[in-house]
């Protein structure tokens, strides 16, 4: 793991007291909101339905059992004992008062964390594969190259006021489990026919009101270009992304009005003077990087499980994922017991997570962008142990990739933009879904909730999504189909009219049913969409 | 290290220009008459003091930097941050004449106008002296390389 040395943790002090003087100012009066708000922006801090909210950076959804327990602390003595794990792969706090933000700040900045840049229209924490440096099917870790974006990005003093927020993901496996392409841009490591390693860039994809999918707009980008060619694609983006219109500002809209190839001419121009201007790191600061994230020992041990008990079974075969190591495995700790709120973990919860951490995964944890837990490298010897041990925290929900595996965002119980409840919703499909054992059935199921059109509940990728808009002031949601947010990304497409709450559960369980009627072997239920089309499940619904 | 400011008092005296310098980071003497636009400054071919716009193409310029000595550079609200890739852009072509901030320039901003280039600094509502003073000199080190030709802190880790 990445670990700061007196440059990056001078840059992170530097900036807690630079706070610390901005939110003295706006308590004493001499600070107005309208100014302090930008300000409290770009560390985090967001005015909400009843309290402050923070967000903290957990860059590329990395982080060690010191950091989650300075979270489980943060969660305990500042908030009501909770946070949340948010799809950025970030954390939040609902209830934080302005007086103590400098603090919590302060305490992140003890253990190498921060919440810079985690809203505000600039750029913000960088997201990856949460399998990184364990999977079996990655090309190289892609982190280091995270983490040396995550250092261009950082304070850059032109992208600080951009037209609007702007995320990247860093991804190194044909495999998508980042939503690489809904990202401002999206980075693959590739390998090219060569046999030289580098960067395809995809640009301008998003969610939001108008969802796009990132266009390529560069097939390889050497390693030692890789600063050079993102600071051209922000730099066009931030002296033509639109500035008239907040719903018009993201990258994707100007990709999309310009079209991929003018765009890409631009920046190929603004590449090429660039490059002569010089401002790539040297190529031994990638290398530097690259030695925190080199494998742990490993060690071979046994390669095969004892299965005879069936709730240990259910959880292996749903939640975990195969490792690099045959010996290892990586495991998903679900945040989505069945009634529970998607993404939360108490403070006793994370440290039973960050203990586990050390135990039987290298001192590490992985947030996903869904929501959960990873333990990267985990013994296939210890599974057994570290699964009765979730259990008994209550962490031990055998439901990744299922039904109950929601995604959804904080929606009308937090969040000041909603326009409907998320969470609820969440949470009767959940108990009803887990209580009938339709989950089961149902196998691997992507249902995504956004309380409004903002979709930070990724609706437009859920195999099933819902959306939350407002009906002559009452609560409606809206049912799309056929998102995917994977290699084979798609935008979901929406149903017909919408229904009320009880009406959406009753929706969902109609389209699962008929599903179950017309899947054919192995089908997911996206595969059974695609092939059949939306008119079965239209048919179903409204006729 | 970031070089002590030096305070104008005598800011109003720049002729036609209307917005007062309270922050200065050179020597030589001021522009005293107002500026041009960009397209006026592109026509007329011996104008020396520009104004650039927000929605204005700052390259349009390069073919006449040679006689420009002060290019003020608008920031009609501070969350409009084009003006800091204009700045940056006129650096990297060469440009070495005044390069003045003007506009809704708060004190948050000041750290990273001058590492895009801006030595001067002339905001609607002048800053708190003190609080400026601590906001040009935040950051001890910095990630990027930019206008300001500081030494990188990845440059600085393997000198
Ligand atoms: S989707 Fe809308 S309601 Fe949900 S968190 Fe985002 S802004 Fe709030």
């Amino acid at each position: 793991m990445y670990a700061y040395d007196k440059y990056d943790q001078a840059m992170v002090d530097a900036r807690v007291e630079e706070f610390r003087d901005q939110a003295r100012r706006r308590l004493e009066g001499t600070l107005s909101e309208e100014q302090f708000k930008p300000l409290r922006l770009m560390n985090g801090l967001y005015l909400q339905l009843h309290a402050y909210m923070l967000r903290v950076a957990i860059p590329y959804g990395t982080l060690n059992s010191r950091q989650m327990i300075a979270l489980a602390d943060i969660a305990d003595k500042y908030d009501r004992g909770y946070g949340h794990f948010t799809t950025r792969q970030n954390i939040q706090y609902n209830w934080i008062k302005l007086e103590d933000a400098a603090d919590i700040l302060a305490d992140l900045s003890r253990v190498e964390m921060h919440a810079i840049q985690t809203s505000g229209n600039c750029i913000r924490n960088i997201s990856s594969d949460h399998f990184a440096g364990a999977a079996h099917d990655e090309l190289v870790d892609p982190r280091p190259y995270a983490e040396l974006l995550r250092q261009w990005s950082s304070f850059h003093p032109e992208f600080t006021y951009l037209p609007r927020k702007f995320k990247i993901c860093v991804i190194a496996s044909e495999k998508d489990r980042a939503a690489m392409r809904l990202h401002d841009i999206g980075i693959q490591i590739v390998r090219n026919d060569n046999g030289e390693i580098g960067a395809r860039f995809y640009v301008g994809g998003g969610m939001g009101r108008t969802p796009m999918i990132a266009p390529m707009i560069r097939s390889f980008v050497a390693l030692d270009q890789l600063v050079t060619y993102a600071e051209a694609c922000l730099r066009v983006y931030n002296r033509y992304g639109r500035r008239d219109n907040k719903y018009k500002a993201r990258i994707k809209i100007l990709v999309h009005e310009l079209g991929a190839e003018e765009y890409t001419r631009q920046v190929e121009e603004e590449f090429a003077h660039l490059l002569d201007v010089g401002v790539e790191p040297p190529r031994a600061e990638l290398e530097r990087i690259k030695e925190f994230f080199a494998d742990p020992a490993f060690e071979d041990g046994p390669k095969t499980l004892d299965r005879s008990d069936p709730d240990f079974a259910l959880w292996v075969d749903r939640n975990t994922h195969r490792h690099k190591h045959d010996s290892y495995v990586s495991a998903v700790i679900s945040l989505k017991p069945v009634g529970g709120i998607p993404g939360d973990a108490s403070g006793d919860q994370m440290r039973v997570m960050a203990q586990l951490a050390e135990q039987y995964s290298f001192d590490e944890m992985r947030i996903t962008h869904t929501q959960n837990v990873v333990l990267p490298h985990v013994r296939i010897a210890d599974l057994h142990a570290l699964w009765t041990a979730l259990d008994q925290a209550g962490l031990g929900a055998p439901n990744l990739d299922t039904i109950e595996d929601m995604i959804a965002c904080p929606g009308l119980d937090y969040c000041s933009l909603a326009n409907a409840r998320s969470i609820p919703l969440a949470q009767r499909i959940s108990e009803r879904f887990g209580a009938s054992g339709k989950t089961a059935k149902l196998g691997e199921l992507k249902l995504k909730i956004s309380g409004c059109i903002n979709a930070c509940g990724h609706h437009h990728a859920g195999h099933i999504g819902i959306l939350g808009v407002d009906r002559k002031g009452v609560e409606n949601y809206q049912l799309s189909l056929g998102g995917s947010e994977a290699e084979d990304v798609s935008l979901a497409k929406i149903t017909g009219p919408g229904f009320t709450e009880n009406g959406v559960i009753e929706a969902v369980e109609t389209v699962t049913d008929v599903y179950l009627q017309r899947r054919e072997g192995e089908e997911r239920f996206l595969d059974t969409y695609r092939r059949i089309g939306m008119e079965p499940f239209k048919e179903a619904l409204y006729d | 290290m970031v070089d002590k400011p030096t305070f104008d008092s005598e800011a109003g005296s720049l002729g036609a220009s209307p917005d007062e310098v309270q922050f200065r980071f050179r020597e030589d003497e001021p522009v005293d008459h107002g500026t041009v636009t960009v397209d006026a400054c592109c026509d007329q071919t011996n104008a020396t003091a520009v104004r650039i716009e927000p929605g204005d193409d700052t390259r349009q310029l390069l073919p006449f930097l040679d006689r420009l000595a002060l290019i003020e550079v608008n920031f009609p609200t501070f969350a409009d941050g084009r003006g800091y890739s204009a700045a940056r852009i006129l650096r990297e072509a060469g440009y070495i004449g005044e390069l003045r901030a003007v506009g809704d320039v708060l004190v948050d901003q000041l750290s990273h106008m001058r590492r895009c280039g801006f030595d001067a600094f002339a905001p609607d509502r002048p800053l708190d002296e003190e609080a400026a003073q601590r906001a040009f000199a935040t950051w001890d080190n910095v990630y990027q390389n930019a206008a300001d030709a500081r030494r990188t802190i990845p440059e600085l880790r393997h000198e």
